[in-house]
């Protein structure tokens, strides 16, 4: 169903800016929430600068079921009526909005910022607080309630991110997530590009959605310019991106296995994550895909005897993780942690906005490379993989499943790989564009939308990586449960930081 | 004579303490399919930190450096109670196996105790796990000992492995199962082994002793995993001199008999460990509660 006032267009299409519907803030407004209550996502939803220090806001609408993608904007000034009052959705876009471009979204929540760096706009004094400038967490008091803060530092080698816990007892009742230690910049880097580095910069964005990331943002830029991808090219990105989730999903079944303690799927899954990080290595040289993906095509071709061996070695790692699951599948004192550790149901799925892994083990038949395909997805479909129960057991079977259709698609590829260049011509990108660009990583949804000025240059660049949907999912996932199970949960969900932190 | 041979067991004691850490390790490794880390590695660590500079935070007071020294005296004390397999402890007289329990006990108070006197939020969640699990352990402990005490009419542990182990696995085999049963759970909650606890975790939310010590560093830290180390010996010394009839009269049989009952708990553990997840937080209560059910069955059959 379209949404009223928006224009509908596909995944990886680029339309005129002009065409992108301008309406008053009131309407974009309740626009926004109605389509949110039919059923669509708000894929993403930011503010752009229009030359002349007037901000435009953007909302990205994802309709699952007609596989389209709707936009409208309106124009605000330094304040606007909250979307997030009435559409829960919109509550952390909302956040980043407030904090980059220092324009308060009246009767938002919990206004605070997500990445706590200066606003991009107008000056900040060394001593000003950063805007907006709530700094005080979710606090519950009463007897036998305390507060428990992990991190920024924590004790395994990850990457940095503040948790606060209240808690009565070992009962967690609210956890508070805070990020922004992995700011980088990225989004603003790409302003004014692409240049040499910006496809660098995008594919260290989250270092583990290294084809993700190129992927989407490569479909982003050709279709500014208008520039086909060789099927052979489309091919190998595909096959890129399945060896992607191949390798994180298998490593998340041996963290969580390794999170419960149970040893033997912990360590097999260790060194089958390396072999599938190894097939990616065989095709590019590097275990992260790092330069296999450039705007028009693939920057490696593999030869006949590369495909016969990563056939091989498909059918091993399939094997091998066969025995490392199954070994999860029948244990019960495994099965005891995963089942009803951390529910997130369905309705609360749906209410934020939710993608990928979480958003299936709930039960959302939602998977970019079904919903919205590009690509090779496009003539090889990859079954939607869902379970029901929302915990984390079902976070784990539904990688567990997607592993196996993983599988089934690169080999399906792998016999029947098309001839031919792997990459095209490069064009310039055409001025005064707005394109969406979806791939489903191996995390979940991941977006890239762009705008190009007159010159035909980069004019923004908004990247929603999934972990920035799910971080919320994480907080709701914990509340009611044992302070004990968040780092099961946690593993659950795998959130990226820097994805989030950009 | 028999004077030097028990400080020869008491040594020991103090010397293999840390090699069962050894073998737990490398049994795990074997089923991971690892090479594992050394057999000595333990002493290593000890050793190093015991060479180290100690860091106290400022919040800290006298407690949380005497902690960990006042609980290793107490272990050490112990130490001198429990008989070496069928062999008489040091220091036996009636009711010992209580002092026992409770110099254990007074070791785990001491560690609760400069654990709280952090502040840290991560400190007291382990600490008030801790006490309510060895509360619950006690218990199970207890009763064991004295379905054995019951049924040997000895109220001194020495006594009790001296005296009757040969004969109980004949006239009494159910008791000893029982009794094995629960002190082997015991054995597994009181060192923070899996499926109670996971030494090898890295996440602070799910420890229970690690988290205790989070704050204590160099020696302190070091003298703290001894005394794990001799605590675990101390109850592998009772499972094992209760379960196991190794009571020949040669005495090199009987000692390597006993190092091997040792090695072979170690092994045990490290099997258990590799087999099964730890369990739910919630419900280590059950499982410790179960232990205590198998203690008191074990009393029933001795009073029937």
């Amino acid at each position: 169903m379209p949404v009223s006032n928006a224009i509908s267009f596909y995944n990886g299409q680029a339309i005129d800016t002009k065409q992108v519907p301008v309406l008053d803030v009131g309407t974009f407004r309740s626009s926004v929430i109605d389509a949110a209550a039919s059923g669509m996502r708000i894929a993403a939803l930011f503010a752009a600068p229009l030359g002349n220090s007037r901000l435009r806001l953007f909302a990205v609408l994802a309709d699952d079921s007609a596989g389209t993608l709707g936009v409208l904007s309106a124009d605000v000034g330094e304040r606007y009526p909250s979307v997030a009052v009435d559409c829960t959705q919109a509550h952390w876009f909302e956040r980043e909005i407030a904090e980059q471009w220092s324009i308060v979204p009246e009767g938002h929540p919990w206004l605070k910022p997500v990445r706590f760096h200066p606003p991009y706009r107008g000056g900040r004094r060394q001593d000003e607080p950063i805007t907006p400038s709530v700094m005080d967490f979710f606090k519950v008091a009463g007897e036998q309630v305390h507060e428990v803060a992990v991190g920024p530092v924590h004790a395994g080698i990850i990457e940095p991110g503040h948790f606060r816990f209240q808690c009565h007892g070992e009962q967690v009742l609210n956890l508070e997530i805070s990020l922004g230690y992995q700011h980088r910049g990225v989004e603003r880097a790409s302003v004014g590009g692409p240049n040499k580095r910006t496809v660098h910069y995008v594919q260290t964005l989250a270092g583990d959605t290294t084809v993700g990331h190129t992927t989407a943002y490569c479909q982003l830029i050709e279709s500014f310019s208008g520039r086909n991808v060789t099927p052979r090219a489309q091919v190998l990105r595909a096959i890129a991106l399945e060896l992607e989730r191949l390798a994180n999903h298998t490593g998340d079944l041996g963290a969580l296995a390794g999170d419960v303690g149970y040893l033997p799927t912990s360590s097999f899954c260790g060194r089958i994550r390396g072999d599938f990080l190894n097939m990616t290595a065989l095709i590019c040289g590097n275990r992260f895909g790092r330069g296999l993906i450039v705007p028009g095509g693939v920057g490696f071709d593999v030869t006949d005897r590369h495909c016969e061996s990563l056939a091989e070695r498909i059918a091993q790692g399939l094997k091998d993780v066969t025995v490392a699951a199954n070994l999860l599948w029948s244990t019960p004192s495994v099965l005891s942690r995963f089942e009803d550790t951390g529910r997130v149901p369905i309705q609360t799925c749906r209410e934020l906005g939710l993608v990928g892994v979480p958003a299936r083990a709930s039960g959302v038949e939602m998977d970019c490379r079904f919903n919205f395909p590009t690509g090779m997805y496009r003539f090889a479909q990859v079954p939607v993989s869902t379970w029901n129960t929302g915990d984390v057991f079902g976070r784990a079977y539904v990688r567990w499943l997607e592993i196996q259709r993983s599988v089934a698609f690169i080999r399906d590829q792998l016999a029947s790989m098309p001839d031919g260049p792997i990459t095209t011509q490069a064009k310039p990108l055409s001025p005064n564009r707005f394109s969406v660009s979806l791939v489903e990583g191996w995390r979940g949804e991941i977006c890239h939308v762009a705008l190009t000025g007159p010159d035909g240059g980069l004019m923004h660049h908004k990247i929603v990586d999934p972990s920035f949907h799910n971080w919320m999912g994480l907080a709701m996932a914990l509340r009611d449960q044992q302070i004990s199970d968040f780092p099961l949960c946690n593993k659950s969900f795998n959130l990226s930081y820097c994805g989030h932190d950009l | 004579m028999m004077t030097t041979l028990k400080l020869v067991h008491l040594v020991l004691a103090f010397v293999a303490a840390p090699l069962l850490l050894g073998i737990i390790n490398r049994t795990k490794a074997l089923f991971a399919g690892r090479r594992g880390q050394p057999l000595l590695q333990a002493y290593y660590d000890i050793w190093k930190l015991l060479r180290k500079g100690a860091v106290y935070s400022r919040s800290t007071s006298w407690l949380f450096a005497a902690g960990p020294w006042i609980g290793f005296a107490a272990v050490v004390a112990a130490a001198t109670l429990v008989p070496f397999g069928g062999a008489r402890a040091p220091i036996a007289f009636p009711g010992d196996f209580l002092v026992l329990i409770y110099l254990l006990g007074l070791s785990r108070f001491l560690l609760v105790l400069s654990a709280l006197d952090t502040g840290s939020s991560f400190e007291g969640m382990g600490a008030s796990r801790e006490v309510t699990f060895s509360a619950l352990s006690e218990p199970a402990l207890l009763i064991a000992l004295a379905a054995v005490a019951k049924y040997t009419g000895c109220m001194s542990l020495s006594d009790m492995v001296v005296a009757t182990v040969p004969h109980l696995w004949l006239c009494a085999g159910p008791i000893v199962v029982l009794v094995g049963l629960a002190l082997l759970i015991v054995f597994l909650s009181e060192n923070c082994r899996i499926p109670v606890d996971d030494p090898n975790t890295h996440l602070e939310l799910t420890m229970i002793h690690e988290v205790m010590v989070l704050d204590h560093s160099g020696p302190d830290f070091g003298i703290i995993l001894y005394s794990a180390a001799l605590k675990m010996w101390l109850l592998g010394q009772v499972l094992v001199g209760l379960v196991v009839p190794a009571h020949t009269g040669v005495l090199w049989v009987d000692t390597l008999a006993v190092l091997l009952s040792m090695a072979l708990l170690a092994v045990l553990v490290g099997i258990i460990e590799s087999s099964m997840a730890r369990v739910r937080l919630l419900h280590v209560p059950q499982l410790l509660v179960g232990a205590t059910t198998l203690s008191i069955l074990a009393v029933v059959l001795v009073l029937r």
